[in-house]
C-alpha cells in the first residue's frame, strides 16, 4: 500500500477551475480547448480565454464521442447532434419514436453509430445509414479499430457486425449475463465487455476464447487502453487495475498490476496518449497521476468529496481536464 | 466521502397491479395534486397514453439475469440505464414512479435497487404499491399468477372499483388478499382516490422504519367511507359483520416469533441457507431480532435470495426483547423452517 502518510507531489493547485454547475458527464477536446459535457443540455467550451456554454440538447446528455473535429452526442431528447469547434450544431439524427439515443461512437472516414433501444444505427462519412435490430436493448457501441466494424454490447453477449456487408449474419459473441460496455484492444484481437456483475468479460476474438477479469468491489464503468494498447486501464476498484494485453493470450492467466491504493474507489480512468502514465479520479474526488513503470503517484486533484465523474487528454497529452458529478470542473496544463 | 444519507436519495414508488386495475388513474392522481413536488415517471412502453409530466420515460421491462442465471438475481436492465440516465437531470424531480405492466413480476424492479450499486447509492426504493380490482381481483387470483405476485409482494395495497361490489364481495375480497399478505396496508378506494401520503414516501424498505410487523388485523367495520356501502343486496352472505378466513392454497406468510434470545451464529447461517435455498418461492422476508448479549435490536429485510439487515438501535428500557419473523411465499416449508427457526435458539 502506498504510504499516504507522507503527502504525495501535487500538481493541484496549478489547475484552473471552471464552474460548470451541472454534472460533468464526460469531457473532449478541440486542440487544447476542453469541452466538457454536461449533463443537461449543453457542452462547455472551456478555453483559457473564456468560457462558453453551449445549449444542444433540449433534457439530459446521455452519451458523447469525438474526433477533434466534432463532438457527436446523443440525448433524452431522442436526438443525436454534432457540434464543431465553433460551437456550430446539426442535428445528425431523430429516433422516430423518440427514444433516448444513449450510445454514440465515431468511426473511420466520418462514419457516425448510434443507437436508441434494440436498434443500432450507422451512417457512413457519405450519409450511408444501416441499421441493425439486436435482440435486446444497445448497451455498449465502439467502432473496430480498423476496418469498418463494429461491436455492440447487449444482454448475452457481444454482436461483431459488418454494416456493408449486406445480407451476412453478424457474429455473435455469447456469454450469459448483462454486457453494459464495450471495447476493442487497439491491435483488433481482443473485446473486453463490463458487466452488470463486478467482472470484465472478453474474447480473443479469432477463436472466441473466453476471458474473465474479475476482483472489483463495484461495477466496472471506466475502460482506457494504454498510450501503446499494452494494457487496459479500469475503474471499479480502490485502485486503478491494469490487465496486460500484450502476446497472443492477453491477460489469459495473468495477474493485473494494481496501483494507487487509495481509499475511495476509482470512478474514471484516462490515459495518457503519448506516455506510459494515466490519470485515475476517485469516488473521494481526488484524480492522481500514475506513472505506470512504476506506479509513482502525483496529486492533480484534492479529494474533496465529489466523485469524479470525466477524464480527459488534450491529443497531445499537455492538457488534462477533470470533472466531477457536482459539476466542478478543472485543467491542468502539464 | 460518505454515501448519501437515506433521506439525501431518490425515493422510487413502484406502481404495480393487474391490467385495468386503475393503475394510469392512480398515476395521473398522484401527478395533478398540487403537491408542489416533481416526478419523473417510468412508464413501460405499452402503457396507457395519456400521463400530463415533464418527465415521462418509456421503459420496456427487460429482465436480466444476474450470476449466470441464477434465477433470483434478476434486475430490470432498462431501469438500470433508466435511472443512470435520469439522473443527469439531478435537481429536476423529487422522486421517480415506476408503472409496471399488468403482467410484470415486482421481484426484479425491487431486486434492482439491491443489486445494483449505482443505483442503490442515488436512489431508494420507497414501496411497492399495488392496485387491485375489487370485483375482479379474485378471478385473477385464481388464473394468474402474476396478480397474486403482486398482491404478495405489496407494501401498499388499494383496493380499488369498491363502488362496483357489494359490501359482501368487498369483505370476501379483502379475506383473499389477507390470506396471501396480512401485513400490507390495505386502502379501500373508487376510481383510485386517495390521500398520497398512504402511497407515497413509506419508507417501507428502510430498515430503520422496520419498527413494526404485526399483521394489519381484518376489522369488521373499518371503512371510513362506509356509508357508500349500504347496498342491499348483502343479506344473502350468512357471515355479514363477520370475519372469513382463507387459507390460499399456494401463497401464503408464516410469522415466527420467539422471546428467547438467538445466537447470531446460527442464525446467519440458517437464514442464508434457506433463502439460498428456497429464495426463489420467498417474495419478500422482514425481522426484527433479538440476539444473546447484545444491546441492540437486529432488523432485516429481503426480497427473494437477497438479505438486507443491520443493527437498528438500543433495545428500550422496558420493550419487551423477543424475535420475529415474517416470510410470504410460495408452497412455504412452514415446519422445515419453524424447525429451523427454533434451532437458532441461543
Amino acid at each position: 500500500m502506498t504510504d499516504f502518510a507522507a503527502p504525495l507531489p501535487s500538481l493541484a493547485d496549478r489547475a484552473r477551475l471552471v464552474q460548470a454547475e451541472s454534472t460533468i458527464v464526460s469531457m473532449h477536446f478541440f486542440r487544447q480547448t476542453p469541452v466538457f459535457v454536461l449533463g443537461e443540455e449543453a457542452l462547455l467550451f472551456a478555453a483559457p480565454e473564456g468560457g462558453k456554454r453551449v445549449a444542444i440538447h433540449g433534457g439530459a446528455i446521455l452519451a458523447s464521442a469525438a474526433d477533434g473535429q466534432r463532438i457527436v452526442t446523443g440525448g433524452d431528447d431522442g436526438k443525436l447532434i454534432a457540434t464543431n469547434r465553433e460551437g456550430e450544431h446539426e442535428v445528425l439524427a431523430t429516433d422516430d419514436k423518440k427514444r433516448w439515443v444513449d450510445q454514440v461512437a465515431l468511426g473511420p472516414d466520418g462514419a457516425v453509430a448510434w443507437a436508441a433501444g434494440k436498434v443500432a444505427h450507422v451512417r457512413t462519412g457519405k450519409g450511408e445509414q444501416r441499421d441493425l435490430d439486436l435482440p435486446s436493448t444497445v448497451a455498449g457501441l465502439c467502432f473496430f479499430p480498423k476496418g469498418f466494424r463494429l461491436a455492440i454490447a447487449h444482454y448475452n453477449g457481444a454482436t461483431l457486425w459488418f454494416p456493408n456487408a449486406a445480407g451476412a449474419k453478424p457474429e455473435v459473441l455469447e456469454w450469459k449475463g448483462s454486457h453494459l460496455g464495450v471495447t476493442v484492444s487497439p491491435d483488433g484481437k481482443f473485446l473486453v465487455t463490463t458487466m452488470q456483475e463486478q467482472t470484465l468479460h472478453g474474447w480473443r476474438i479469432v477463436d472466441a476464447k473466453h476471458m474473465r477479469m474479475s476482483g472489483y468491489s463495484a461495477r466496472v464503468r471506466s475502460l482506457s487502453w494504454t498510450h501503446d494498447g499494452g494494457a487496459l486501464a479500469t475503474s471499479g476498484s480502490e485502485q486503478l487495475i491494469l490487465w496486460p494485453f500484450t502476446g497472443k493470450d492477453g491477460p489469459m492467466g495473468k495477474q493485473p498490476t494494481l496501483l494507487a491504493q487509495s481509499p475511495a474507489r476509482c470512478s474514471v480512468v484516462a490515459c495518457h496518449p503519448r506516455q506510459p502514465v494515466a490519470a485515475a479520479g476517485f469516488a473521494d474526488g481526488s484524480v492522481l497521476l500514475v506513472r505506470l513503470d512504476d506506479g509513482a503517484l502525483i496529486l492533480a486533484r484534492e479529494a474533496d468529496g465529489e466523485p469524479v465523474s470525466a477524464l480527459g487528454w488534450s491529443a497531445e497529452g499537455q492538457v488534462l481536464a477533470m470533472g466531477t458529478e457536482n459539476g466542478s470542473a478543472s485543467v491542468l496544463t502539464l | 466521502m460518505t454515501a448519501p444519507s437515506s433521506a439525501e436519495k431518490i425515493p422510487v414508488t413502484v406502481l404495480t397491479g393487474y391490467l385495468g386495475a386503475g393503475k394510469t388513474t392512480l398515476l395521473n392522481r398522484i401527478l395533478s395534486e398540487p403537491h408542489g413536488k416533481k416526478y419523473a415517471v417510468i412508464v413501460n412502453e405499452f402503457g396507457e397514453i395519456g400521463i400530463d409530466n415533464e418527465l415521462v420515460v418509456n421503459a420496456d421491462e427487460e429482465v436480466f439475469e444476474m450470476n449466470n442465471g441464477c434465477i433470483c438475481c434478476t434486475v430490470r436492465g432498462d431501469l438500470v440505464r433508466i435511472i443512470d440516465g435520469l439522473m443527469r437531470r439531478k435537481g429536476k424531480f423529487d422522486a421517480i414512479i415506476v408503472e409496471t405492466t399488468g403482467l410484470a413480476d415486482p421481484a426484479p424492479v425491487a431486486q434492482t435497487f439491491f443489486m445494483d450499486e449505482n443505483v442503490g447509492a442515488k436512489t431508494r426504493l420507497d414501496a411497492v404499491v399495488t392496485v387491485a380490482d375489487a370485483k375482479w381481483l379474485k378471478d385473477r387470483l385464481k388464473d394468474a399468477p402474476e396478480a397474486k405476485n403482486q398482491i404478495a409482494f405489496a407494501d401498499v395495497i388499494l383496493l380499488n372499483k369498491t363502488d362496483l361490489v357489494t359490501p359482501g364481495e368487498l369483505a370476501e375480497v379483502e379475506a383473499r388478499i389477507r390470506a396471501i399478505n396480512p401485513y400490507a396496508k390495505l386502502h379501500r378506494t373508487e376510481r383510485s382516490k386517495i390521500a398520497l401520503d398512504e402511497v407515497l414516501g413509506r419508507n417501507a424498505f428502510d430498515l430503520d422504519r422496520i419498527l413494526d410487523i404485526e399483521p394489519e388485523f381484518l376489522t369488521a367495520d373499518d371503512g371510513h367511507d362506509h356509508d357508500h356501502h349500504h347496498d342491499h343486496d348483502h343479506d344473502h352472505h350468512h357471515h355479514h359483520g363477520g370475519l372469513k378466513h382463507y387459507h390460499d392454497e399456494d401463497m401464503q406468510s408464516i410469522s415466527l416469533n420467539t422471546a428467547k434470545p438467538l445466537d447470531p451464529d446460527k442464525f446467519f447461517p440458517w437464514v442464508q441457507d434457506l433463502v439460498a435455498t428456497e429464495g426463489k418461492d420467498i417474495l419478500r422476508s422482514k425481522g426484527i431480532l433479538n440476539f444473546k448479549n447484545d444491546e441492540e435490536r437486529f432488523v432485516f429485510q429481503g426480497v427473494h435470495m437477497i438479505l438486507d439487515g443491520d443493527h437498528q438501535r438500543k433495545w428500550k428500557d422496558g420493550e419487551a426483547r423477543s424475535s420475529r419473523i415474517v416470510f410470504i411465499g410460495r408452497h412455504l416449508p412452514e415446519e422445515k423452517i419453524r424447525k429451523g427457526f427454533e434451532s437458532c435458539i441461543a
